[in-house]
């Protein structure tokens, strides 16, 4: 069941599991000190990571096929997350129902691996086909509001996202830019599946490193009017951490040589900033603090994938520009 | 037999829907009445309201959880009657009585006296999607007849978006559900009205309902 990932990826699930068995230890720990602190949020939110890395590692682990479609899933959430926070007009319920059919058919694309169907479906042919569908409604008042706000909730939650679940079809080309280098024999068995853990964890690391960084250090705020929290300290420390972690995993983990592992560390650590501010943005807009509640601790799934949504796109044209 | 079918309708479709199509954002379902007789009162956008809030009695409690559905709509036609009556488990009620000297809450009190769960809709009709009309007063005369029955206010946000009357098309939106704090007859009509009242806008205040400019 497991033969088709490479040990390399089940050395990072291990490392993963090792790390937030640190967070529980760290937590227990705080609380056996200061019994009375309130640690509540911080442990739901540990609770809720185990459940993310365990059902990510297990949906690798089943087939490429199953991860195509759980990170569909997750697209599902995450646009019907933003589809519930935003205003909608009554008029475009059938509208809303294209957008929805949207995400089957890109996942549909990317699961075939067609994938000039898949860079093309939301940015031309939704595009022009969910204003046509609202013009035939006839409803103009507020049209130009209601198309711009379904469009760009189907690009960031839809479109960006599907480049993840892309990245699993990569196989670097002989012709390419630049030469594969591979740790071992056991890298090529599944260089796409390393791909998109090298993506994801890095992502989320730079969450969790701009955030810790932003908390001890730095205090110029960067955009305080959307993120009070992000401090110019906190950003720069936490691309730095991101660059050196990506150095450390990138040539062993993937076919990245150490030159494109630090740019990817770079770009993965920059767009996360600002997806990441981004989402706040249109939350801050809107009056809300979380865009949900199906991850405890977290928010909403849009909470959890909003850097995402920025650098996956970028990583995936990253690679495909250098080895495809 | 039917109880079988009803059974796993729930299980097998209606959960699903609710639960991954829909998907519940629940404040306080620990107030939710565990055993009947007991009676909730909510607003009413959509036929999902129904289903939603049987879904949040759980399978435990299905058996005892039954809704109370207008007869001229629900049994309209002998399928739709089976449907609704065995599958659903509505206890139909007439909305308009004509002439006839009959009790139109018999079905009702017949429930409550068996211990059973009633989901009421007192504005009588889903009318304009997420819009809340006035409760009318058919609930202070059940709660007057059973002043020790509990009435659980529930309101919920975003089925009218889902599915609002006259569509067809089901379009996932995500819904809030707040509980509040269940009421008893305090031994007026108006006095209980207002009550129910004030804790529908307190629920509903709870919500910021999203609009692009201030209305």
């Amino acid at each position: 069941m497991f033969s088709h990932l490479s040990t390399e990826i089940h050395l990072t699930f291990a490392a993963i599991a090792v790390l937030l068995l640190l967070a529980n230890a760290i937590l227990f720990l705080r609380q056996r000190s200061v019994p009375d602190r309130d640690d509540t949020e911080l442990a739901l939110r540990v609770r809720t990571w185990w459940v993310i890395v365990a059902s990510f590692a297990a949906v690798l682990a089943v087939s490429r096929t199953t991860a195509v479609v759980f990170f569909g899933f997750v697209s599902f959430l995450a646009f019907k997350e933003f589809l519930s926070l935003i205003p909608t007009r009554r008029a475009d319920h059938r509208v809303l129902f294209w957008a929805y059919l949207a995400i089957p058919l890109q996942y549909i694309w990317v699961g075939t691996a067609w994938f000039g169907m898949f860079i093309i479906f939301i940015p031309v042919y939704m595009f022009i086909w969910l204003p046509t569908r609202m013009v035939l409604i006839g409803e103009t008042k507020g049209f130009l509001r209601a198309i711009g706000t379904v469009q760009w909730g189907l690009m960031t939650t839809v479109f960006s996202l599907s480049h993840a679940a892309m990245l699993l079809f990569i196989q670097p080309e002989t012709s390419a830019r630049v030469a594969a280098v591979w740790a071992d024999e056991s890298a090529k068995t599944s260089p796409g599946a390393a791909l998109l853990v090298f993506l994801v964890l890095l992502t989320q690391f730079n969450d969790v490193a701009q955030f810790c960084w932003g908390k001890t250090v730095g205090k110029r705020k960067v955009i305080p009017k959307v993120s009070p929290g992000k401090t110019v300290g906190g950003l720069i420390g936490g691309v730095a951490s991101t660059v050196a972690l990506a150095g450390f995993v990138g040539p062993w983990l993937t076919f990245l040589d150490l030159p494109r592992s630090l740019m990817a560390g770079l770009i993965i650590g920059l767009s996360g900033f600002a997806g990441d501010v981004s989402i706040s943005a249109l939350k801050r807009d809107l009056g809300v603090k979380d865009s949900g509640s199906t991850l405890p601790g977290h928010g909403g799934v849009l909470d959890r994938v909003d850097s995402l949504t920025y650098t996956a796109p970028l990583f995936f044209h990253f690679i495909y520009y250098c080895y495809g | 037999m039917t109880d079988v079918l009803r059974y796993l309708y729930f299980l097998l479709i209606v959960r699903p829907v609710i639960l991954v199509v829909i998907g519940l954002n629940v404040r306080r379902a620990n107030l939710l009445p565990d055993q009947g007789p007991a009676v909730v009162v909510a607003n009413h956008n959509s036929h999902l309201d129904t289903m939603v809030l049987m879904t949040l009695f759980g399978m435990r409690r299905l058996k005892d959880v039954h809704p109370v559905a207008a007869a001229d709509h629900f049994l309209r036609n002998r399928l739709m009657a089976w449907f609704s009556t065995k599958i659903i488990g509505i206890i139909p009620l007439e909305r308009e009585v004509k002439g006839v000297r009959r009790d139109p809450l018999a079905g009702i009190c017949q429930a409550l006296e068996e211990g059973k769960i009633l989901i009421l809709f007192p504005e009588g009709s889903r009318g304009t999607p997420e819009v809340r009309e006035e409760f009318k007063t058919g609930i202070a005369h059940i709660a007057k007849r059973y002043p020790e029955v509990p009435f659980t206010p529930v309101f919920m946000h975003g089925l009218g978006r889902s599915l609002p009357k006259g569509e067809g098309i089901l379009v996932p939106f995500f819904c809030d559900v707040f509980i509040g704090q269940a009421i008893r007859w305090p031994g007026k009509k108006d006095a209980f009205m207002q009550a129910i009242c004030d804790a529908m806008n307190e629920l509903e205040a709870e919500k910021e309902i999203p609009r692009w400019e201030a209305s």
